[in-house]
């Protein structure tokens, strides 16, 4: 059985993208040990041989015709939803680089 | 006294000019005003544009459609233009995300003339059995305001059992309308996967995802399933299956049709009167013609740490969108991109949502991709099998929807493993893709609804709403009110 240390936690933590208190870091180890305590019963199930289901009703590729259709959402009004500022028609965002 | 009524009587009413569409909506809205302080269903009031629509759809008259005229909440998490959809989450609540578009859904109900009043209230981004994740606080049972309403569809639910709303929209990823219909004592319908479509509506597990109704009858499930079913070019997951009049479907006739009680539904530790009321649901249907026979589905045990497995894995992926650039929560000063996106996110999602990432992160993490999510993907094809083998055998499958009646608020406050087992009963049946529904079957001697789920094979709808209709017209569980 898995046991989550709280490095493990920090580290889980960083490829999510959150930053946890110490107290989260605490609180999730123990809890995310009981959560995969619990979903490790599935270990006990023999799928020898069993396929995996992705898409449960059986549809493979669907396609459509790549043709230009109208669309009533305008640039504008998607720009508007961002919080951040808005410069030339682009989101500023804090630099990728520090 | 317009919101009492049921979509179908609603809409004779306006046929025939008995009331308006303005009335009805204002009965709805002065019922929110009077009894929502304590239930917290409705988490955004559309009153003002609501109204105005009504105004609208009267003076043009045409009542030809069922559900002209007929107003309803829908669950936070679905888009409607211009009307603030925060998923119940602070991530997008600290800047109302206004959507600059429609969910397929809203639209295709609004091209029918129904008038949405308001969103609903939910759980985090739909996770949740209880509704407790809501940054707008918890939904109340409207039975007994101790208790949750439960959920993620909680706001739905006890919209419609409360008489705030005549029907409600929720979603169902791992039981998140049945519950919440089961514990609030309202009938709520989980569709075959991709009979509806998901566009514009926030995603939680995508591979598990559906949407469809929560109302006060059988009937009033198949008109609004008939507005809403079908393909859509923006969901590519919808299926090019015909849609069928499901209204027609309800002649109350299941004579010789077998159904069967699955064995593993009857846990130890499961509330008494839970399994006596389902249990006595056997004879309604044998006098109504219908044989019950027992039946195994073996690998029900494993749906829920099944569900465990991919609902977080896909959760983690979804959730990657909400990094605070294009929509939602902001924060200043962050020293570059990357901890920006941490602050945005630690600041913006709750506990439960948080939970969720990191065991999809880690299940989905180099080295254990196998051993968790593609194991839990096998296991999903054998709880698709023991359907498929049973299916051969009986017409539908009648069970239990929850353990047990309505908990207590706060009963897993510090206990995640146990809300995931509220899910037991309901994540077999989302593994398989099927439609299964709740519709009321009694009483706790507490007073508290209890619901019978009946599930039936993939695109079968009709079969599962003639049963629970037939069932519904011979018993008078779904007409007692709540007492507010």
């Amino acid at each position: 059985m898995a046991t989550l240390s709280h490095d493990d936690v920090r580290h889980i933590a960083k490829l999510a993208r959150l930053t946890l208190s110490d107290e989260e870091v605490e609180k999730y180890a123990k809890e995310l040990t009981s959560i995969l305590a619990y979903i490790d019963t599935l270990q006990e199930v023999d799928t020898e041989g069993v396929e995996p289901t992705a898409q449960v009703t059986g549809l493979t590729n669907s396609f459509r015709e790549d043709s230009i259709a109208p669309s009533d959402i305008t640039p504008e009004a998607l720009l508007e939803c961002s919080p951040l500022p808005v410069v030339e028609n682009q989101i500023q965002t804090p630099s990728a680089h520090g | 006294m317009g919101n009492t009524l049921t979509i179908a009587q609603a809409h004779d009413k306006l046929r025939t000019k008995q009331c308006s569409s303005s009335e009805l909506v204002q009965a709805c809205i002065d019922r929110i005003e009077s009894v929502d302080p304590t239930v917290n269903a409705v988490v955004y009031k559309n009153f003002e544009r609501a109204l105005n629509e009504a105004k609208k759809i009267d003076s043009a008259g045409d009542f030809s459609h069922p559900l002209a005229g007929i107003p309803y909440l829908t669950k936070d998490v679905y888009c409607e233009k211009g009307i603030p959809t925060t998923a119940c989450s602070n991530i997008l609540r600290a800047k109302d995300y206004v959507p600059p578009f429609d969910s397929t859904t809203t639209a295709r109900l609004k091209a029918s003339g129904a008038i949405s009043i308001g969103k609903s209230n939910t759980d985090e981004f739909t996770m949740g059995a209880s509704t407790e994740t809501s940054c707008y606080g918890t939904t109340r049972c409207p039975w007994d305001t101790s208790r949750v309403a439960g959920g993620s569809s909680g706001g739905s639910a006890a919209g419609v059992a409360a008489d705030e709303c005549l029907f409600a929209l929720g979603t169902d990823t791992g039981g998140s309308i049945r519950q919440p219909a089961s514990f609030c004592g309202c009938t709520g319908l989980r569709v075959t996967y991709g009979r509806t479509s998901r566009y514009g509506v926030m995603s939680m597990a995508s591979s598990l995802d559906t949407i469809g109704p929560l109302c006060k009858s059988i009937e009033d499930i198949a008109i609004v399933l008939g507005a809403i079913a079908g393909k859509d070019p923006l969901d590519a997951t919808t299926a090019d299956v015909p849609v069928p009049d499901y209204r027609a479907a309800l002649t109350g006739n299941i004579k010789g049709m077998k159904l069967g009680l699955p064995k593993e539904y009857f846990i130890d530790g499961m509330h008494a009167e839970t399994e006596a009321a389902v249990r006595a649901t056997t004879e309604v249907f044998e006098s109504l013609g219908a044989t019950v026979e027992e039946i195994s589905l073996p690998h029900t045990a494993y749906a829920t740490p099944t569900y465990y497995i991919i609902c977080p894995s896909e959760v983690s992926s979804n959730m990657a969108r909400f990094d605070g650039i294009r929509y939602g929560h902001t924060v200043e000063n962050a020293e570059n991109l990357v901890e920006y996106y941490k602050d945005v996110r630690s600041d913006g999602f709750g506990p439960e949502v948080k939970r969720r990432i990191m065991i999809g992160t880690y299940a989905l993490s180099a080295g254990y991709f196998d051993a968790y999510y593609r194991q839990a993907q096998k296991v999903r094809t054998l709880i698709l099998q023991d359907f498929t083998t049973a299916f051969k055998s009986v017409d539908a499958i009648i069970a239990p929807v929850a353990p047990n009646p309505a908990f207590t608020v706060g009963a897993h406050e510090n206990d995640p493993v146990a809300m995931y087992l509220e899910d037991i009963f309901l994540d077999s049946q989302v593994m398989a893709g099927i439609p299964a529904l709740s519709v009321p079957c009694g009483f706790s001697k507490e007073h508290l609804p209890i619901g019978l789920q009946i599930m039936g094979p993939q695109w079968q709808e009709e079969n599962v709403l003639k049963i629970a209709h037939a069932y519904e017209q011979a018993t008078t569980w779904h007409t007692a009110k709540p007492s507010l």
